[in-house]
């Protein structure tokens, strides 16, 4: 194979990962509009405090991964059952702008709080991995990636199942469709809510270990709301599927940009690639590639 | 038996919206309620089924009764386990979800799946089209089609009572005939009791057991099916009936004059 080529079969496998370990941060945004008809603009900075969490309770208090895993599951587990509670619900019936505004607030109250309470210097979050890479036929990868890339997929596997075939899944989805028809079928939509931000919590936490492992935990980290952002506006708010598909037409793309085109311009196009990609797409499908249509019978 | 007691409903704490409304209907019967726009049929409706809390209503006097049993403090998704379920007025299918999802979503507080599967395919027997139609989305049915779909999903939590607004509008005669027929069917064979809210006068008295005329949010007239058929107001006012020959527009205040008392 010639070294052009093995560059691009390159580029494109590790495009293909990172892609995967965004669809997995793009998921929550997902979960939360899916249910709720709000897009959460502080799902990056739940990334953020899970990975601090995950990395300030290993480094400075010296717990096994597993146990700081794990605290930082319960903290966000009951960190978004409160907001939910507190925040989120009372504005349930608002204008969907106020609630997309308190989640803005949110999210830069958190990016300052999380450095207050923990520190702003970077820290790692150690994986028992292998830092050397996968070699395989003409791929080369970092195991951490692929790492990253099987969580990602196996976590999307499992919520398209609970939202296409769970009982669960479906009163989720007609929870987003009417709130009050819903409750009028016997649905508690206030605990659908609920399990939305658990749910959207847990995918936090997730995304802010693969992360966090892939670039180190410090406030940065915050940031893959935004980087995400397009991925999900690509894709579709409420599409599952939408999110794996954006995720890696988003990493592919930046990575081919990144590769080919830095050594021309000096650098910097890996960051606004996927912008460019999600206007086009909104030019074309104004609801993304799987959003769904606005229905009108006439 | 549901039972309204006297109730007085408010909006926003000051728009009075029923003003003391009494209504009995018995179990395996269909109980129409008659009524121009406006006149608060729906709001009854949604009295009962506890939806009115979150557009900021309130029953703010008397009762409603479910077998004795007081429900008008209860939250909507514990009025449906009591078994009352509201279809609403201009259908309301969940539009991204496939026609048998909506089912699915319909039953969602049956505890078992075997259930839902058993519920599901009594709803199909009632109304087949839906199973030609089940994977569907439901936003692209018919008019007729989700009409059917919302008295299904409706079905699928087994109620004792189902609360219709309006399952005639905008559809065509031939469809109302065919699903004011099932619900006939469903009252005779499946002993589901049916609070029937209309403007189609002639029909829901066609099919109902017992009647009640409601304007301005109070009940004016009240009696069973057969004698509000007969009586010589309703014949007049909601029926299109003079009794005489044909009525010029010089009658149309004395029209006016003898509504009064209604009001």
């Amino acid at each position: 194979m010639s070294g052009e080529t093995q560059f691009f079969v390159e580029l494109v496998s590790n495009g293909f990962l990172t892609g995967l370990m965004y669809s997995l941060v793009a998921v929550g945004f997902v979960l939360i509009y899916k249910s709720t008809d709000a897009i959460n603009f502080a799902q990056g900075e739940f990334c953020m405090i899970a990975a601090i969490i995950v990395a300030s309770t290993m480094t400075l208090y010296g717990f096994p991964l597993w146990a700081a895993v794990g605290i930082s599951l319960i903290f966000m587990l009951g960190f978004n059952l409160g907001l939910e509670r507190f925040v989120l619900r009372p504005m349930i019936g608002r204008p969907v702008v106020a609630i997309i505004m308190a989640t803005i607030g949110l999210a830069l109250m958190f990016r300052g709080l999380g450095p207050l309470v923990f520190g702003a210097e970077t820290r790692p979050i150690n994986l028992p991995i292998e830092q050397a890479p996968v070699i395989w036929g003409p791929f080369f990868m970092s195991q951490i990636d692929i790492l990253g890339a099987a969580i990602s997929v196996l976590f999307l596997a499992v919520f398209g199942w609970f939202f296409l075939k769970s009982r669960k899944g479906v009163a989720m989805r007609a929870v987003a469709d009417s709130h009050q028809v819903s409750m009028a079928m016997g649905i508690n939509v206030e605990r659908y809510f609920a399990l939305a931000w658990m749910l959207a919590g847990l995918v936090a936490l997730l995304g802010g270990i693969v992360w966090g492992n892939a670039i180190g935990v410090d406030t940065q980290l915050a940031q893959l709301g935004l980087k995400v952002f397009p991925v999900v506006i690509l894709g579709g708010l409420d599409s599952i599927i939408g999110c794996i598909v954006g995720g890696l037409i988003v990493g592919v793309c930046e990575a081919i940009a990144a590769g080919y085109l830095d050594p021309i311009v000096g650098g910097g196009t890996k960051d606004f690639t996927p912008y460019v990609l999600m206007i086009l797409v909104l030019m074309i499908r104004p609801y993304g590639m799987f959003g769904k249509p606005i229905i009108e019978r006439i | 038996m549901l039972q309204l007691n006297n109730i007085e409903v408010i909006y926003d704490n000051v728009i009075l919206v029923l003003r003391g409304v009494s209504i009995e209907a018995p179990e395996g019967a269909i109980t129409t309620v008659l009524g121009a726009n406006g006149a608060g049929k729906t709001t009854m409706l949604k009295a009962i089924s506890g939806l009115l809390r979150p557009e900021r209503g309130d029953v703010s006097r008397g009762s409603i009764e479910f077998n004795g049993e007081r429900i008008d403090r209860m939250l909507p998704h514990q009025i449906v386990r009591n078994g009352i379920v509201q279809v609403f007025e201009g259908r309301r299918v969940f539009e991204h979800l496939t026609a048998e999802e909506n089912l699915i979503a319909g039953g969602h507080i049956l505890p078992s799946a075997a259930k839902l599967k058993q519920n599901m395919e009594l709803v199909y027997e009632y109304f087949p089209r839906l199973s030609e139609r089940r994977d569907i989305q439901a936003g692209y049915l018919s008019g007729g089609e989700q009409q059917m779909l919302a008295v299904g999903r409706a079905l699928m939590s087994e109620p004792n009572y189902v609360l219709l607004d309006e399952p005639s509008l905008g559809l065509a005669p031939m469809i109302v005939q065919e699903i004011f027929g099932r619900i006939q069917r469903l009252r005779d064979e499946q002993n589901v009791s049916f609070l029937l809210v209309e403007q189609n006068a002639k029909l829901a008295l066609e099919i109902a057991d017992a009647g009640y005329v409601m304007e301005n949010g109070a009940i004016v007239l009240e009696g069973q099916a057969s004698q509000l058929r007969d009586n010589a107001d309703i014949k007049e006012f909601y029926l299109g009936m003079s009794g005489e020959d044909r009525k010029s527009f010089r009658d149309v205040k004395h029209y006016r004059r003898r509504k009064r008392w209604l009001a």
